[in-house]
C-alpha cells in the first residue's frame, strides 16, 4: 500500500496569537511549530499499516523551506520519505490543488489528511483533494481498517458514529481515535538520526489561483471581570441566568 | 439568480440550525437585492422555512440520499445551485455540512470560506469575517470566484423571522456512484447533541472518576443541555471520544457553557470561547478559566452541583 499522509506546520496549541505587518501576517515570533494535531494521529496510523500490512509512507507539506523541521520529525516518527512544495500555503484550495497534483503523478492509494489544521481552520483540504482525484473521502475519521482494496472506518457525527464501508482509492480527513492519544510516537535518538538519511524531495509548484484571500486579522475584544456568586447563594446564580445573561 | 442555502434536517425534521442558515442567506440575498432558495433533502416540515424568508423551496425526497452521503449530497446541492443561478451558497458548521462543502467547492469551482461569524461586509468582493487559531483570532476574507460558498459558526447569527410567500418543487437530482456506504449509525435519539445545543455541561478532571457523572447527566437532564468533558476526561476512558471539546476536540459556540471541574487551559479555553456566556464552578478560585468567565461559583461540585440541581428544579416548576 502506498499511502501519502498530508502533514500541515501549525503553531503550538499554546502559542500566544499576534499578528505584524499591520495586522496582516501571523507573527511567527517566539512561536514553536509542531505537526498538526489531527495530522499527528493520522501519521501514527500509518505507521500501523506499515507495520502490520506493509506499506509505503510518504510525508507531504505545501510550504516554504521553514516547515522542513517538521517533515524531518515526521520522517524520524517513520515515515520514508517527504515531499516539499515549494509554494506558500495560502489557502486550502491552493493546498489541496498541489497536493492532488503529486498525487496524480505517484498513484497513492490511501491520503491521511488531518480533519482542520489548528492554525487557519478551513476544514478543506482533504475533501478538495478527494475531489480533485476523484477518491472515496470519510471526513471526521475516528478509525480505519484497510482489508485489499476495502475500506472499513468510523467517522464522528453530531452526537455519535457512523459506520461506513468504502474502497481505496481513499481520501480521510482524521483526528483522535485513529489511534490512541498514548499511542502517539515520539521520535527517538535513532529515528531522528535516521530522518537525516530519508529523501526529502523539493518539488516547484504548478500554477494555480487562490478564490479566496486574507486582507487581515483581529483579536477578539477583551473579556469583561467575572461576577462571582457565593456557594451559598446559588438562587443568585439562577437569578442572574435568567433575569441578566438570559440564558436559562 | 438566488441565494442558495442548503437546510438540514435530521430524520425528516429540520434542525435548528438550518433556520439559522436560511435566516443568515436572508440577510444576504437583501443586500444582493435577490431571493433565498432553500435545498431540503428528505425533511418533512419545510413550511416553517417561510418564516426565514425563504422564497423558493426544492424539495428532493431520495431513498438514495436517505443516509447522509457527503458526494451525492454535494451532487445535488450543485444541480439546485445551477438550476437557482445561484452565487452565493450558505451551509451550516454541522459535521455533515463540513464534509459535503470541500466537495461542493470543486464541483461549482467556488471559492469556500467556513466558521463565518458575520454578515458579509461588502458583497463586491465578497468579504466576511471568520474565526481562526481557534477563536484565539479573528481573520477578514475575501472571495473572489464567480461562485461563493460561505460556511456560517454554529449559533454566530441566530435566528431572525422574516415571513416570505413560499413556493415549493420537487427536485430529482441526477446522481453518480455513491463510494461510501454507511453500515450503521450509533447515536442516541434521545440526547441532544454539542453541535445542537443551547445549553452544554461539561465537566474534567475535578469530578475525580467516571462514576461521579450521575449528577453532570443530571444537571443536564434539567437544563435540556447537552453533556461535554476535558480531553483527559475523555482520554483515561471517563467520557466517550465524542464528548472531548477543545482545540483538538469539537468546537462548542453554545448560548450557555457549564463548566465543572475544568482549570480552562489554553487549549481548552480555545475550543469553547465562541460560547456565549461561561459559568465556572471550581473549588480552586485561582484556577484559569475564571478570567474567561461570565460567572463563577467557588466550591466543591461535589456539594454545588446538587444543590444547583434542587433549586433548578424549584426554578423550572414556578
Ligand atoms: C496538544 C494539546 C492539545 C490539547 N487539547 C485539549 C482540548 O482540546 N481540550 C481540553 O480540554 N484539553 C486539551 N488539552 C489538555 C489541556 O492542556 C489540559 O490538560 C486539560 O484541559 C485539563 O483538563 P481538566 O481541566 O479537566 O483537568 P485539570 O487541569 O486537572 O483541572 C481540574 C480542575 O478541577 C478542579 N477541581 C478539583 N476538584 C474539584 C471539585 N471537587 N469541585 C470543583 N472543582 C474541582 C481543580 O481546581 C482544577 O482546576 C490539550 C493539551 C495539549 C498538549
Amino acid at each position: 500500500m502506498n499511502i501519502l499522509v498530508c502533514i500541515s506546520h501549525v503553531p503550538d496549541t499554546t502559542s500566544k496569537i499576534n499578528f505584524t505587518d499591520n495586522d496582516t501576517t501571523f507573527d511567527t515570533n517566539g512561536v514553536q511549530f509542531v505537526i498538526n494535531p489531527n495530522d499527528e494521529f493520522g501519521l501514527t496510523r500509518a505507521m500501523w499499516f506499515k507495520e502490520k500490512q506493509g506499506a509505503k509512507v510518504t510525508v507531504i507539506n505545501v510550504g516554504g523551506a521553514e516547515t522542513e523541521p517538521t517533515l524531518r520529525k515526521a520522517l524520524a516518527i517513520g515515515a520514508d520519505a517527504a515531499i516539499r512544495i515549494n509554494t506558500a500555503a495560502t489557502d486550502g484550495l491552493t493546498v489541496a490543488k498541489q497536493i492532488a497534483n503529486v498525487i496524480k503523478n505517484d498513484n497513492y492509494d490511501l491520503i491521511i489528511s488531518g480533519r482542520e489544521s489548528i492554525d487557519y481552520n478551513g476544514g478543506m483540504v482533504p475533501g478538495m483533494i478527494a475531489a480533485l482525484i476523484d477518491a472515496n473521502f470519510v471526513n471526521t475519521c475516528t478509525s480505519l481498517e484497510i482489508d485489499g482494496t476495502q475500506a472499513k472506518a468510523t467517522r464522528e457525527i453530531d452526537g455519535g458514529i457512523e459506520r461506513i464501508t468504502t474502497s481505496l482509492p481513499l481520501v480521510i480527513g482524521g483526528q483522535k481515535g485513529l489511534v490512541e492519544e498514548s499511542d502517539l510516537k515520539i521520535p527517538n535518538m535513532r529515528g531522528i538520526m535516521m530522518a537525516r538519511k530519508k529523501p526529502l524531495q523539493v518539488v516547484e509548484p504548478i500554477e494555480s489561483s487562490a478564490k479566496s484571500n486574507s486582507i487581515k486579522f483581529e483579536k477578539p475584544a477583551a473579556k469583561g471581570a467575572v461576577t462571582l456568586v457565593d456557594a451559598n447563594n446559588l438562587d443568585e446564580l439562577i437569578n442572574l441566568l435568567h433575569n441578566e445573561a438570559k440564558a436559562i | 439568480m438566488s441565494v442558495l442555502v442548503y437546510t438540514e434536517s435530521d430524520q425528516g425534521v429540520l434542525k435548528k440550525a438550518a433556520l439559522e442558515v436560511a435566516s443568515y442567506a436572508k440577510a444576504i440575498a437583501n443586500k444582493l437585492n435577490t431571493t433565498v432558495t432553500a435545498v431540503a433533502i428528505n425533511a418533512n416540515n419545510t413550511d416553517t422555512l417561510s418564516k426565514y424568508g425563504v422564497d423558493k423551496i426544492l424539495n428532493i425526497s431520495s431513498t438514495e440520499l436517505e443516509n447522509f452521503n457527503a458526494k451525492g449530497y454535494a451532487d445535488a446541492l450543485k444541480q439546485a445551485a445551477e438550476k437557482a443561478e445561484a452565487k452565493v451558497v450558505v451551509l451550516s458548521s454541522s459535521a455533515n455540512s463540513k464534509y459535503l462543502a470541500p466537495l461542493l467547492s470543486i464541483n461549482l469551482d467556488a471559492g469556500y470560506v467556513s466558521n463565518v461569524v458575520e454578515v458579509p461586509t461588502e458583497v463586491a468582493p465578497l468579504t466576511v469575517k471568520r474565526s481562526a487559531f481557534t477563536n484565539k483570532a479573528f481573520e477578514i476574507a475575501q472571495i473572489n470566484s464567480d461562485i461563493k460558498i460561505i460556511g456560517l459558526s454554529n449559533n454566530a447569527f441566530g435566528l431572525v423571522e422574516t415571513s416570505a410567500d413560499t413556493t415549493t418543487e420537487d427536485f430529482t437530482p441526477a446522481l453518480s456512484n455513491l463510494g461510501v456506504t454507511v453500515d450503521a449509525v450509533d447515536k442516541a435519539s434521545d440526547k441532544v447533541t454539542i453541535a445542537d445545543a443551547d445549553i452544554v455541561v461539561s465537566a474534567g478532571r475535578g469530578l475525580k472518576g467516571p462514576e461521579n457523572w450521575g449528577m453532570i447527566e443530571e444537571l443536564a437532564d434539567v437544563l435540556g443541555a447537552a453533556t461535554a468533558c476535558s480531553k483527559p476526561v475523555s482520554d483515561l476512558g471517563w467520557r466517550p471520544h465524542g464528548e472531548h471539546v477543545g482545540q483538538t476536540g469539537k468546537p462548542v459556540a453554545t448560548n450557555l457553557y457549564i463548566a465543572i471541574g475544568i482549570s480552562g487551559a489554553i487549549q481548552h479555553l480555545a475550543g469553547v470561547s465562541a460560547s456565549k456566556i461561561k459559568v465556572v464552578i471550581n473549588t480552586d478560585p485561582e484556577a484559569p478559566f475564571f478570567k474567561a468567565a461570565d460567572y463563577g461559583v467557588v466550591g466543591d461540585a461535589f456539594t454545588v452541583i446538587p444543590e444547583l440541581i434542587t433549586k433548578l428544579k424549584a426554578f423550572k416548576a414556578q
